[in-house]
């Protein structure tokens, strides 16, 4: 028995792949990835048409997404991330259908469930042996952690993975299995390795982010959380690098034993497990070379899946034994509600991926911002998505205050104790505005481009086409 | 309170309007060193505007001016002192005709404006070797003068010398200084210190501007404010001995009593005075007495 397969051209065929089927993909590859563009380019050339494409997050790299969508080879798009290449096509209405976006653990939860059921699953595979076994640790476009594209092999009825480094079966600390894998498919390249993973990821220089990402440790210390056993998850932007680099000054000072650190893992994470911050790293996505060669060589750093990671059907997922998330947003509202998908000028140029999901589950979640960007403050009186709602966000930390989300009564004390700026986040809208002065109010299309999905499967909002003069 | 001090370029928008949020007690909009003389009215405008508009919530307002010997300082005074600066940062000042020619003009606009004399202070920039050896003099020149303050990269230039880290080329600048400002009874403030990514040096640099004497330090970068702020505010300890030995006086002063001893120690003038200067610091940070 062989599984592999000489083209992506046969395995099309060999799959099944029918007109109005489900196709998907996971994004460790990033902004590097060529597995997604080779697979549809293939599709659109032997004439399909009405294709779902179930993609864990779109990059800039898949813009030519666009001209499948505009041939009608594409007429659906499931993403719990669409980056601005993409995302200001589909708000300018190129597609008839809205984009349904998901959370991370959303994703998986609602393919395991029966939701979005999968046709075919292309797996971009940085490393596979013959049966399929395979890995992102190893090959010359290693990503890492594989973690997004569990569920796919999993439950889709068919599973293809596309390596670019075939080994002889069978191979050794494999992350997906061969009983998953119908198809193997050797190509020359899945993706440029400049593009999957940074060299290294920086913390911020920039003196504003350096004054959020003090306060945002200090909030922590002053917690309550932050004692032996303490878990964590921060994003690989500038101002959150900062704030794990000001925590793990605090930890190692007090000599604090954290149990993991989360998420997307960086290279100052990995920092913080040399140093005794944790005892783990779960990773269910790596950000940059030191992430992979400490995932690949540290016992300690493991790999885990978008189910364990995130989704709400499982029996248990880590988020909920989260303690702090740092996370970011383009806008929050007085209500506290959080937009991580649209731009200023109401385009899309991101998702929710794990936000909601670790917001929801983690005791403390912290949205790092300036008080505005450009000149547009970051609070509004509501957001244009609400990618986040308030109820599942403790607290805003700005350049010019501390703003807790009222709910949070013990946690405003202790701050407030500490000697922390504490803002009314009201009072914080109006000492931006005095700075900017209030925004005209965005215009509003008539037709819905997404619907945003609630990491339970329920309709969160709804994001409306950008009118074009 | 002017325990540190920060200098913003005065061309650079985003640092300006950022100013109060980077937790300095006090901010230095530079229109000299930081600024070329092509960006010379640009900047100028910037900072008047921006101290004209915002709000500083507390963080007291610094205008370095360009020197005497430039064509842009007088146009620097027209445009900053209607907006009230706390002080006027005067480069290179060397001598007493140095401060006495700034201080007649900044006297003329204030006339001008209808302001009493002296509302906005001087603080001459004390960065060649004449400066330094005429500190004393400068310092006492007019009652404009709140404060002395060191600039050591200038004035290693003078000197001929290597600017180095430790700092062993300026020692006898700072103590010089510190003497000087001390017996004029005005502040002193420290020289930056330059290495933005040496978290260690800002550190021990500090520390010793403050064991010598001075009463804050300018930094370059935001980096450095929150440790010269730690350097520079009193101890939780050194409160709680300040409030022991008012204390003790006060209960002296009940008993009739001449002599005062604390913990074994005689309680005299100096420590009395000291005690208060951290009481006001402390009481100014929301520091209270400890257990």
């Amino acid at each position: 028995m062989s599984k592999v397969v000489k083209s992506i051209k046969e395995v099309i065929a060999l799959a099944g792949l029918k007109d109005g089927m489900t196709v998907s993909f996971h994004h460790h590859l990033r902004n590097g990835d060529f597995v997604l563009n080779m697979v549809m380019a293939e599709i659109a050339e032997q004439g399909f048409k009405d294709i779902n494409v179930n993609a864990s997050s779109l990059f800039d790299v898949h813009v030519p997404i666009l001209e499948h969508i505009e041939n009608g080879v594409v007429t659906g798009i499931s993403a719990d991330y669409i980056a601005k290449g993409v995302g200001r096509a589909i708000s300018m209405g190129i597609m008839k259908n809205p984009v349904q976006f998901r959370t991370h653990g959303g994703r998986p939860s609602d393919i395991s469930l029966g939701r979005t059921p999968i046709d075919v699953a292309f797996i971009a595979a940085p490393t596979s042996d013959t049966m399929g076994n395979c890995s992102g640790k190893y090959g010359k476009s290693a990503c890492g952690s594989l973690g997004y594209a569990y569920a796919d092999a999993m439950f889709a009825k068919k599973v293809v993975v596309i390596t670019d480094n075939l080994v002889p079966y069978p191979l050794q600390d494999f992350s997906i299995s061969e009983d998953w894998v119908d198809f193997v498919v050797p190509v020359e390249a899945i993706g440029n390795p400049k593009g999957i993973v940074s060299g290294t990821t920086q913390i911020t220089r920039d003196p504003v982010g350096l004054v959020m990402a003090s306060h945002a440790a200090k909030v922590i210390e002053n917690s309550g959380l932050l004692k032996d056993g303490f878990s964590f998850q921060t994003g690989a932007g500038g101002a959150s690098l900062a704030a794990a680099k000001f925590l793990k000054d605090i930890m190692l000072k007090k000599e604090i034993q954290g149990s993991f650190g989360l998420g997307g893992i960086t290279g100052y994470l990995v920092d913080m497990l040399h140093a005794g911050c944790f005892k783990t790293l779960m990773d269910v996505q790596c950000f940059d070379l030191k992430a992979v060669e400490s995932l690949r060589t540290d016992p300690r750093h493991q790999e885990i899946s978008a189910m364990q990671y995130a989704s709400p059907s499982s029996r248990s997922a880590v988020v909920d034994s989260l303690d702090v998330v740092i996370l970011g947003a383009t806008e929050i509202d007085t209500d506290f509600n959080v937009n991580v998908h649209t731009d200023s000028n109401g385009y899309i140029m991101g998702g929710s991926g794990g936000h909601s999901d670790t917001a929801a589950g983690a005791k403390l979640s912290m949205i790092i911002a300036p008080m505005f960007r450009g000149r547009l403050p970051i609070v509004t009186d509501r957001v244009t998505c609400i990618s986040t709602p308030g109820k599942d966000i403790d607290v805003l930390v700005t350049q010019g205050g501390i703003a807790v989300n009222p709910k949070n009564v013990e946690l405003t004390q202790r701050l407030t104790a500490a000697g922390l700026p504490i803002i009314d986040i009201h009072e914080l809208k109006e000492k931006t505005e005095r700075i900017t002065g209030t925004p005209k109010k965005l215009p509003k299309g008539d037709r819905v481009v997404a619907d945003v999905i609630s990491r339970d499967g329920q309709l969160l909002d709804q994001i409306y086409n950008v009118p074009q003069k | 309170m002017r325990r540190s001090m920060l200098f913003l370029p005065g061309n650079t928008p985003n640092m300006l309007i950022n100013g109060s949020c980077l937790g300095a007690d006090a901010v230095i909009f530079d229109l000299e060193d930081a600024v070329s003389p092509n960006e010379k009215d640009s900047a100028r405008i910037l900072v008047r505007n921006t101290i004209r508009y915002m709000d500083f919530h507390g963080c007291e307002i610094i205008v370095r001016i360009n020197s005497i010997d430039t064509a842009f300082w007088k146009q620097d005074i027209d445009a900053i002192l209607p907006w009230k600066p706390n002080l006027i940062l005067l480069p290179k000042t060397s001598s007493t005709a140095d401060v006495l020619e700034a201080d007649a003009y900044i006297t003329e606009v204030e006339e001008k404006l209808g302001f009493a004399k002296n509302t906005v202070g001087l603080m001459p920039l004390i960065e060649t070797a004449l400066g330094v050896e005429n500190a004393f003099a400068i310092a006492t020149a007019t009652k404009r003068v709140k404060a002395l303050f060191l600039g050591a990269e200038d004035l290693t230039a003078d000197l001929q010398c290597k600017r180095t880290k430790e700092g062993r080329e300026i020692e006898y600048a700072r103590t010089r200084l510190v003497v000087a400002a001390r017996a004029a009874g005005v502040d002193v403030y420290d020289t930056p210190f330059t290495d933005v990514n040496d978290d260690e040096g800002i550190w021990t640099d500090a520390s010793y501007a403050k064991a010598l004497g001075f009463t804050g330090k300018a930094s370059i970068s935001p980096r450095h404010v929150e440790v010269i702020n730690s350097v520079f505010s009193p101890t939780q300890k050194d409160v709680d001995y300040a409030y022991e030995v008012m204390e003790a006086i006060a209960l002296a002063e009940q008993q009739g009593k001449g002599a005062v001893a604390l913990h074994g120690k005689m309680i005299d003038a100096p420590i009395v005075n000291r005690a208060k200067q951290t009481i006001a610091m402390a009481e100014a940070l929301g520091m209270g007495r400890g257990n």
